[in-house]
């Protein structure tokens, strides 16, 4: 009974959508605001109606209802519940469904929070939205129904896969959604932009906030997404370049390049045909991802089993939507008005070749993942193009990148002083220098160039990234009046700084050893020695296992005792390798094993992977800066005072201006 | 700046852009690009001798073979049609095990394949594209040969 009340608040959201697109498109062009102010309501109820179906399928997930298809192939009775309610999106059809919530909750937001926008816009917005969802609701209805029956119910599911029952599924998954979905927003933005015709700065401004908090989300889960990849299935990797990945890197990129340029837009009414044109991409970028990920045409550990009615259908969508707004783009494009030039040495260039940077990084991580699947299809031949390549082609744009970061956040713009910003900068650059010298030479005797690199250019974005809120508190004692703005911008960088710290060290210091163990041997890497006591039979709740344990010391004293595990779970009989982990801000001490090498002996993997915990405090940081630029009170200022600061938007541009 | 000069600096970065971009491109490319062979056209000889490429199939029932006290491991990978001998130092996926389809990554030397990475899915339905597209190319050189079985996850 419940499953059906999903499945039938399923379908009223669809009409919903269908309701809020027609009524959010068609109202401004007939002049009918009534429609128009109709759309907001709408967006809250097809909200509603999509947590309705949502809380179903959770619902029968929770209780174990294996008559419903989707959780008999997902649920077991003897799953633990957490992994039951996150098991909703352990498999295609609820992954969809949570999809499809995360799209219907931010225009349900947009309904809400868009009062200050004037109503033709703000409609236009919530109709793409509306468009938008009516594809994803009607794909999940037509394709991939989550409440479909399974007659005679099996006794018992089959189990979620053991991978998969981990905090990590609880927390990745729709934390990424989040993020990739909220590009929907920054693309309706675009899209109702360019049916306007006019791109403003106004227009920025109002879609920098939403544009910044899908960021922060993608930000976080990616990471999220990284570091349960490190302690669950990659052996202590933490990037693998895997198709899927960068299918959710892709649109981060985009994404990123976006943000600055909207910047750009936003205050000096430049880049606007860009701004657009990455705002399209960006979600175009996330639905290429859906598409990869549930079409069946890659090979990894994220594709879902597929049938290619889906993958036919979702690249319809993408070619409908991807298609519309790149014609409405040729279309409008050369209409929009910009005035104003800037130097050659300006915040403007800084940002232009972030913006080239960023979109060269993602076009040569876009060429191959996809070039595999081109050749493929044309029947050249199976290929498979390594992480080199994409280390490589990533590698290339990032170095300029970041050493250009810490110039661009201490120009100014339409002009910046060469001199003056190298009398404010030489000495942390100097001191930088000195510094990426010294420490792998005197820490770490061990000098490489790319440590070198990494070093300075982590460094040199820390150094500089708060010289500038420093100063004014110092002066003034306190930060009040100073731009949140800048200083999101300031912990966003100093974020990236720690990220480049974090990678350069595992990447250049990590250690990892593969070795085979009998109880009793020790085993030394880097300081540490790690004894292998024993191994012993444990039984957890649905699995058995086989559990080591390991004696770490450094210098004759006890650090810890790891206890990895080999696990089998019952039900779907797979092996399962635990690693276990003892994590340090600056440093990781990770122990795996492999498999029984007979007479008590394991295979065990060892690693001291310093300073890796940077890297996901490095991403975490990097959208704390984003959630913060969001508070800035431009965002919040209410719409009589919008009217009368457009009436003289010199004096409120020169204002902003003279902070930034 | 005028516009026409602003405009020109943006030309000038993109292609400037666009040329570091393919050069760097094509160079990454070609040097990690793997291709994808079957026992079948190994024996016939179309692979590479001296580059590493990507070669899978099923691991053949009581072909793994481990050497005491290291941890060197051989078996032997079949298309169902040929067999080829492998060999691997390190540990292998959780999913390796006799009858599962997998893909190595290495390359020839001598008459055996010694690979520097052994993938195998998390999921023991799952056959690896290559190495299903090859099962089926020998089936239907084989009559009678069945279908069931074998195929994508579910």
């Amino acid at each position: 009974m419940i499953p059906e009340l999903g499945h039938v608040a399923l379908a009223c959201a669809l009409c919903l959508a269908i309701a809020q697109g027609f009524f959010g498109l068609a109202g401004p062009i007939f002049n009918k605001p009534g429609w128009s102010a109709a759309t907001k309501p709408v967006s809250v109820g097809h909200f509603v109606f999509v947590a309705i179906a949502y809380a179903a399928l959770t619902y029968a997930h929770v209780v174990n209802d294996f008559s419903v298809a989707y959780v008999a192939a997902q649920s077991n009775l003897a799953l633990p519940v957490i992994y039951r309610i996150a098991g909703v999106w352990g498999g295609h059809e609820g992954s969809m469904l949570l999809w499809a919530l995360m799209l219907a909750g931010w225009g349900g937001l947009l309904g809400v929070y868009t009062k200050r926008i004037p109503l033709s816009l703000a409609s236009k917005v919530l109709g793409v939205m509306g468009v938008v969802s009516v594809g994803f609701l009607w794909f999940t209805l037509a394709t991939s129904n989550p409440f479909e029956r399974l007659i005679p119910a099996p006794m018992d599911g089959r189990d979620l896969n053991p991978l998969l029952q981990d905090f990590g599924l609880v927390i990745h998954p729709p934390l990424l959604y989040m993020g990739y979905v909220g590009f929907a927003v920054a693309f309706s933005f675009a899209v109702a932009a360019m049916i306007e015709g006019k791109v403003e700065k106004e227009w920025a401004r109002w879609v920098r906030p939403w544009t910044a908090a899908a960021w922060g989300f993608l930000t976080i889960g990616i990471a999220l997404g990284s570091w349960w990849a490190y302690y669950e299935l990659g052996w202590g990797g933490w990037w693998f370049w895997d198709p899927v990945e960068n299918a959710s890197f892709m649109p981060w990129l985009a994404g990123t390049a976006l943000l600055h340029s909207l910047a750009v837009t936003e205050r000096r009414g430049l880049f606007k045909g860009w701004s657009l044109l990455l705002a399209v991409s960006a979600f175009s970028l996330s639905l290429l991802g859906t598409f990869l990920v549930r079409s069946g045409v890659l090979v990894s550990v994220h594709a879902f089993a597929t049938d290619p009615s889906r993958g036919m259908f979702i690249l319809g969508m993408l070619v409908f939507f991807i298609g519309t707004a790149l014609a409405l783009y040729a279309w409008r494009a050369p209409q929009l008005a910009q005035k104003g030039g800037f130097a050659v040495l300006s915040r403007e260039t800084f940002l232009l070749a972030n913006n080239m940077l960023f979109v060269v990084a993602t076009l040569l991580i876009l060429f191959g993942t996809l070039y595999p699947l081109f050749l493929d299809g044309l029947g050249l031949g199976k290929i498979s193009v390594g992480p080199p390549y994409f280390n490589t082609v990533f590698i290339i744009p990032t170095l300029p990148l970041v050493l250009l970061m810490g110039l661009g956040m201490h120009s100014t713009w339409k002009k910046t002083d060469w001199s003056q910003l190298k009398g404010k900068l030489w000495p942390f650059a100097l001191a930088v220098f000195l510094f990426a010298l010294i420490v792998p030479l005197v820490v770490y005797r061990q000098f490489g160039i790319m440590k070198f690199i990494g070093i300075l250019l982590g460094c040199w974005v820390m150094a500089v990234a708060f010289i500038d809120p420093v100063r004014y508190w110092w002066r003034k004692k306190s930060l009040r009046g100073y731009s949140r703005t800048m200083i999101s911008m300031a912990v966003a960088h100093f974020g990236v700084g720690l990220f480049v710290i974090g990678v350069t060290m595992v990447e250049t210091y990590g250690i990892a050893r593969d070795i085979g163990m009998r109880p009793g041997d020790t085993v030394t890497v880097e300081d540490y020695s790690f004894t292998l006591t024993g191994t012993r039979n444990v039984q957890g709740p649905n699995y058995s296992a086989v559990r080591g344990e390991v004696i770490v010391e450094k210098g004759g004293d006890e650090v810890t005792r790891l206890y990895p595990e080999k696990r089998t779970y019952l039900v779907q009989q797979n092996p399962m390798t635990e690693a276990a982990i003892h994590p340090r801000l600056h440093r990781d001490i990770f122990v795996a094993m492999g498999e029984p090498l007979g007479q008590g002996a394991w295979s065990m993997r060892i690693q001291y992977k310093p300073y890796i915990r940077f890297i996901w405090l490095g991403a975490l940081v990097m959208a704390l800066g984003a959630f913060f630029g969001m508070t800035d009170k431009r965002y919040h200022v209410r719409r009589e005072d919008e009217v009368t600061e457009q009436a003289k938007p010199a004096a409120g541009g020169k204002l902003q201006e003279g902070t930034a | 700046m005028k516009s026409r000069h602003q405009r020109l600096v943006a030309i000038g970065l993109v292609l400037a852009g666009v040329g570091l971009g393919t050069t760097f491109l094509l160079k990454a490319m070609n040097e990690n690009i793997l291709y994808f062979y079957s026992p079948t056209q190994m024996q016939a000889g179309e692979a590479p001798e001296d580059r590493r490429f990507r070669v899978g199939g099923l691991v053949v029932e009581e072909s793994i073979q481990r050497t005491d006290g290291t941890m060197e491991v051989r078996f032997a990978l079949s298309d169902e049609a040929h067999s080829l001998p492998v060999v691997y130092t390190g540990i292998l996926p959780d999913l390796f095990r006799e009858g599962q389809g997998i893909v190595a990554h290495g390359r020839m030397e001598g008459d055996q394949f010694v690979a520097d990475e052994i993938l195998a899915k998390h999921d023991e339905n799952y056959m690896p594209p290559e190495v299903a597209a090859s099962l089926e190319h020998t089936r239907s050189q084989k009559p009678g040969y069945g279908e069931a079985g074998y195929g994508g996850g579910q």
